[in-house]
Formats: structure tokens, C-alpha cells, sequence
């Protein structure tokens, strides 16, 4: 299938048709992590942080992943990867002036004006810190307008780091406390070493006036949680972003359903009283 | 230094930050104010566990010698935590290699001072008892999420 034969202008008003898009370029995070970035047309790509595309490999298929780039850049918007199955692996392998197909933006958001005049605790484990970046930068266009920013962020190791010269940057240039761990390491690591939860040792929130962002692995987000609970951060103040098979994206096929939600549309971003009861259970 | 300033020292650590004034005076009798350079050993794996440190400032890394692979660390410590408990268990023999980091200022707490203490005074020896308790709870739960590899590929991780 030519992809490039389907009429942008047509498809975008259909959800379930990709268009075509060219890919700018890919850059490698990590020896298995990729930020593919698009030449997308800004008209029909606007975004907020939080949402996602469907991307589609001609004849591989299509898989959800979560926008990583600036939401004011929306001719340029870039999907940090992981490479771990036959349509990331396709991703994996194209490159510049490969077109792929696009649909989205998807789903809900992380809200940011109820952030205004408050602290920011972002708690990110692994590939969940690229959903979060596009909060970031949102946060940084109006930096005066928020407290404190703290961006607790855990790996597997420093080789699966993400975007490690930003991270010096947001300390630098936007006044983000930045702390970061990794699960193991040898010692030319000079960083913290433990669970993203340990990271908390050494940040005094103030937990009333705090908002807290936490993507990751479910397990580490349920951590997460219990920790954020411990330290008095209220949970309407708490907002998560779930994952899960997602195919149609618009919450026709059931695919992504979670308990009365489905991930796709009423998702991936919740506030946690919303979804509190189902992280209890286990066949969810 | 003396009782007095240890004291002072230990209210501002958040490991008996609210220790009655009585059990205070008791712990700073065993207690001294150390410094390690960057790269030296604060514990070595095998020997005798014969005191336990509160940490002041500085990062110190936990390690498993893997033989001919080196050193694996796998936990750090900072200020505000505590560093070792097999002070307090029989045979009273370290685990861990443990490696400053960077400069690292701590309360160093004999072991062999404390479980005398502990033995004497059992209202003390309970107190420490449910202080490094949940201490290791912590630890225990933090090791546990460590040990399911969160961020491997086969993690149940974000779909993507």
C-alpha cells in the first residue's frame, strides 16, 4: 500500500484513516529507545501533553505511543520509542522520507492550569518520562507561573537514561530540580542508585500544594502512588497516565477497556480517585 | 566532641530526630562524628559488623563483588538515612560492601556500645528496635520493586 495516495485533507476528518506523514528523522536515546520525528502539518496536529498517535507501518500495523515533543511545535512532533515489538521494530528501521501513517491526537491530557501558582512533583520511570516531557516544556513557557518543579526519574540502568543532556538543561535554564536513579549500575555511575520511590528521601514536598504527574511501568506507578499517599499529597491533586493495548483509539473495539473506561478516550491521563478502586484489581 | 554537641547533631538527623531526651544521652554515648574521602570503604563484606552510621551528607553505594565482573552496586544511601543493621543480628558480620561516592559526613554508632545499651535498657533497645524495623521495611519493599525490573522489556511496560 502507497500511503502517499490517501487525501491528508479527507483522512483527517475520519479518526480511523492514517495520513500520510514523512518522517523527518530518528534519533537513538538508548541502545533500544528512539525519538522518530515527523513533518507533520501543523494545521491537524495540534496537541497537548499527555496524548497520543496511532502510527501506522504499512503492512506490519499500528501501535499507540505517546507524543514526546513541545505541544507549541506541532509541525515537528517527535514519539520516543522503545523498541520492544514487530511495529516498534518496524519504526526502528525507517528513516528519513519514509512515510508511515498517523492518526491522532488521541486521549486526554495532563492538566496543566490547575498546576498555576502550585508546586510540580513529575515522577517518571523508564519510557513513561516521554509523555511527561511535553508537560515539562508546557511548564517551562510560563515558568513564572509555577512553583517549584521537581522531576523524579528512575531507570534500569544509565545507558537507558532518556534525553540526558535535556535533563542538565531543565536544571540549568528552567529551574527544575532533577533527581535521578538507576535500579543497578558499576561504579562510574556516580548518580543515585535504588527504586524511583527512594528518590523522595531527599525532596521535602509540600504536599498540600502540590501536583503530582507520574507515568511509568504499573508497578512502579502503584509505588509511586503509595509513596505520594505517605507524603500527604492529596489525590485529587494526583494525576496518572495508563496503558494498554490500544487499537481503534476512539473507544469503539474494547480493546483498551478499564473497568467503565477505556484508556483510549476517556485516557491514558486520569486523575487518580478516578481510577484508584480498579488499580486494586489484578485481572483489570 | 562532646555528649552535648553529638546530641545536637543527632536531633538533626531524621533517624532519632524525636528520641527522648534520656535515650538521646544514651545513644550519643556511643556515638562519633566521621568523615570518609570520596572512593573509601565504610563497610567491607565479611567482617564485623561493629557499628552502624547515620548519614550527614555525601551518597554512599551498597555493593555485591561479582568476582571477575567487579563491583555491582545496587543502592545508594544519602543524607538523612541510615547505613547498616547487621550491628544489631548475630553473627554481627557485614553483607554489603559499602563505598563512599562522594565526601560523606556521617554519626558513626558503635555496635558493640549500642547492643549493651540495648541489652540494659530494653525501653532503648525497643525503641532502636522499631526505628531500624521499619527502616528495613522500607528497604525490603524498595529491594522487592527492584527485583521485578520495572523497566525491562518483558515488564509489562507501557505498550507501545
Amino acid at each position: 500500500m502507497n500511503l502517499q495516495v490517501l487525501d491528508n485533507q479527507r483522512v483527517a476528518a475520519d479518526p480511523m484513516l492514517p495520513r500520510a506523514v514523512p518522517i523527518r528523522r530518528i534519533t537513538w536515546e538508548t541502545d533500544d529507545t528512539f525519538t522518530l520525528f515527523l513533518d507533520l502539518d501543523g494545521s491537524t496536529s495540534q496537541f497537548k501533553p499527555g496524548q497520543f498517535n496511532m502510527l501506522y507501518v504499512p503492512g506490519v500495523g499500528e501501535a499507540a505511543i505517546s507524543i514526546s515533543s513541545d505541544p507549541t511545535k506541532p509541525r515537528a512532533v517527535a514519539h520516543t520509542i522503545h523498541r520492544v515489538g514487530t511495529v516498534t521494530t518496524a519504526l526502528a528501521q525507517m528513516k528519513h522520507g519514509d512515510f508511515i501513517g498517523v492518526r491522532g491526537p488521541f486521549g486526554s491530557s495532563w492538566p496543566i492550569d490547575e498546576a498555576r501558582s502550585k508546586d510540580v512533583c513529575i515522577v517518571a520511570g523508564g519510557i513513561g518520562l516521554a509523555p511527561l516531557r511535553p508537560l515539562l516544556y508546557s511548564l517551562f513557557h510560563h515558568r513564572n507561573e509555577y512553583g517549584r518543579i521537581v522531576l523524579l526519574y528512575g531507570a534500569r540502568s544509565p545507558l537507558d537514561l532518556l534525553y540526558r543532556v535535556e535533563l542538565e538543561e531543565w536544571v540549568d535554564h528552567h529551574n527544575v530540580e532533577v533527581l535521578v536513579t538507576v535500579d543497578r549500575s558499576d561504579s562510574s555511575w556516580k548518580g543515585h542508585i535504588g527504586v524511583v520511590t527512594n528518590l523522595f528521601t531527599y525532596v521535602k514536598l509540600d504536599a498540600r500544594a502540590t501536583l503530582a504527574y507520574v507515568c511509568g511501568p504499573e508497578t512502579m506507578m502503584k509505588f509511586t502512588l503509595a509513596e505520594l499517599d505517605r507524603r500527604g499529597v492529596p489525590q485529587e491533586q494526583t494525576y496518572l497516565s495508563m496503558e494498554r493495548n490500544m487499537k481503534c483509539a476512539i473507544g469503539f473495539c474494547g480493546h483498551c477497556q478499564y473497568g467503565p473506561y477505556f484508556i483510549c478516550k476517556d485516557g491514558p491521563v486520569f486523575r487518580l480517585p478516578q481510577v484508584q478502586h480498579l488499580l486494586e484489581k489484578k485481572e483489570l | 566532641m562532646q555528649t552535648e554537641d553529638l546530641s545536637q547533631l543527632l536531633r538533626q538527623h531524621p533517624f532519632v530526630a524525636d528520641l527522648s531526651d534520656q535515650h538521646m544521652h544514651v545513644l550519643a554515648g556511643c556515638a562519633s562524628n566521621v568523615r570518609f574521602d570520596d572512593t573509601s570503604y565504610l563497610i567491607r563484606e565479611g567482617e564485623l559488623a561493629d557499628k552502624f552510621f547515620l548519614l550527614r551528607s555525601g551518597r554512599v553505594a551498597l555493593e555485591i563483588d561479582m568476582n571477575e565482573r567487579g563491583p555491582l552496586r545496587i543502592q545508594t544511601v544519602g543524607p538523612g538515612e541510615v547505613l547498616g543493621w547487621s550491628w544489631l543480628i548475630y553473627p554481627f558480620r557485614w553483607h554489603f560492601n559499602a563505598c563512599a561516592v562522594t565526601d560523606v559526613r556521617v554519626i558513626a554508632l558503635d555496635g558493640k556500645c549500642l547492643r549493651t545499651k540495648c541489652e540494659n535498657d530494653h525501653d532503648f533497645g525497643y525503641e532502636m528496635l522499631k526505628r531500624l524495623s521499619h527502616v528495613m521495611e522500607r528497604r525490603l519493599e524498595a529491594t522487592r520493586m527492584q527485583l521485578l525490573d520495572v523497566y525491562g522489556s518483558n515488564s509489562g511496560a507501557p505498550v507501545q
